[in-house]
């Protein structure tokens, strides 16, 4: 097995038994998505019209929840010492933790979604229109996500600035995705906000582990 | 292969306040330094300089290998075997999954098996690691930095939480180590059983 990917198997480990990872992204994902028709009222138009954006939203602070430990844990023990000094570049160290945690958060956040779409009486292609805009989405939310996790990764309660720090940088993942879906419901063509959505992934998850490389070693040395 | 490590007129800083200056010294391959000195005197700031996280405030370390010399802090990170004081352990993985993951992080390859062994903890292999006492952890991470073969060994406490046979067992490692050919630096109060220099901080 490479070095890479014995990163990424044991990240998915470590999400899949400390019950931090997708069960309570997943938990809060549908929670927050029974909520919002319970309190708007059976206004099914009106449903369908905030559907797009209520999900988004809540998909971004659900995938929100675990992304504090993304480098915490492994800084905290000393493994991320140990990590530091094995022949993965920290870039790629930082690429394996991004594709583990939209594995294990981001994937199932996404898999879900035209379950709970149908609590907003979203129509059929509209919720497809939700899945895609996730499934392209939800990677920018963990690269930029590992960004805010990087700089917070030494701080006791780090979790609490993460999201001040990364959900400005995340707006323009939701306006996009929520608009996509918003298009489809106006007969509008969805396919304007889908492209600049996957090109601002594209971009996060190119960028975001150089970034988040440098901030991890700068938190190293001090 | 590596030849020596060399340090010249190093100074270590944090914030403000100069842990160290004007400190030099030579290591040749099988050579071991034992680094003294009181808390916070700036041994795991040492050890850390010489491992690359932290950069000099002036000085330079030079490391000859038979490839080539190099003063520059991330080659040399490719030949540091670590043992901080902490174990670099996660409660949630077992014994052999630990080791497993480092092997291949490190190696691309396992014989974890051997080097469980080695250490005294094959009867644990499949216990969680929350499940193992202080010392055991050591012991784990001992297994690691044998596992990981590397030439520079950067000890910090090396000593701490292991019992009688434990470092007993961590002295004959260490001395294996040079014996192959290996330089090690270890920060600890226990004078180290190798006969080698020491410096004070």
């Amino acid at each position: 097995m490479s070095a890479f990917n014995a990163l990424l198997m044991r990240d998915l480990r470590l999400a899949a038994r400390s019950g931090g990872g997708a069960a309570l992204a997943l938990g809060f994902f549908a929670l927050v998505a029974t909520l919002v028709p319970l309190g708007i009222g059976a206004d099914l138009k009106l449903l369908a019209r905030v559907a797009g954006g209520v999900l988004w939203v809540g998909a971004v602070l659900a995938a929100l929840l675990s992304l504090d430990r993304l480098f915490q844990g492994d800084f905290e023990d000393g493994s991320l010492d140990v990590i530091a000094l094995s022949p993965l570049s920290l870039e790629s160290v930082s690429l394996a933790k991004i594709l583990a945690h939209w594995l294990s958060t981001g994937l199932p956040l996404t898999l879900i979604s035209p379950l709970l779409a149908l609590l907003f009486n979203l129509p059929a292609a509209a919720t497809l229109v939700l899945f895609v805009s996730l499934l392209i989405g939800t990677p920018a939310v963990s690269a930029v996500g590992a960004i805010g996790a990087s700089l917070t990764l030494s701080l006791k309660r780090g979790g609490l600035i993460l999201p001040l720090i990364i959900l400005p940088l995340l707006t323009p993942a939701v306006v996009f995705g929520a608009g996509a879906v918003a298009a489809m419901l106006d007969g509008r063509p969805p396919s304007e906000g889908l492209t600049l959505l996957a090109a601002f992934a594209i971009a996060a998850c190119l960028l975001s582990p150089f970034a988040a490389a440098a901030s991890v070693r700068l938190n190293l040395s001090s | 292969m590596i030849l020596s490590l060399t340090a010249e007129n190093l100074a270590c800083a944090r914030g403000d306040r100069t842990l160290f200056e004007g400190l030099s010294f030579q290591l040749a391959a099988g050579q071991g330094l034992a680094v003294e000195g009181a808390n916070g005197a700036g041994k795991t700031s040492l050890l850390r300089l010489i491992a690359g996280f932290l950069a000099p405030r002036s000085g330079r370390l030079v490391l000859k290998t038979t490839s080539g010399e190099s003063d520059d802090a991330e080659e040399r990170g490719r030949v540091v075997g670590w043992l901080g004081h902490q174990d670099g352990l996660k409660p949630q993985l077992t014994v052999i999954e630990q080791l497993i993951f480092f092997a291949h992080l490190y190696r691309g390859k396992t014989d974890a098996d051997a080097a469980l062994d080695e250490v005294g903890l094959a009867r644990q292999k499949d216990f969680p690691c929350r499940f193992l006492s202080a010392g055991q952890k050591r012991r784990l991470a001992l297994a690691r930095l044998v596992l990981a073969k590397r030439t520079l060994w950067l000890l910090d406490e090396p000593f701490a939480a292991l019992d009688s046979d434990g470092q007993a067992l961590m002295a004959r490692l260490m001395a294996r180590h040079c014996a192959q050919g290996g330089i090690l630096i270890a920060a600890t109060h226990d004078p180290l059983s190798l006969g080698n220099a020491a410096i004070r901080l």
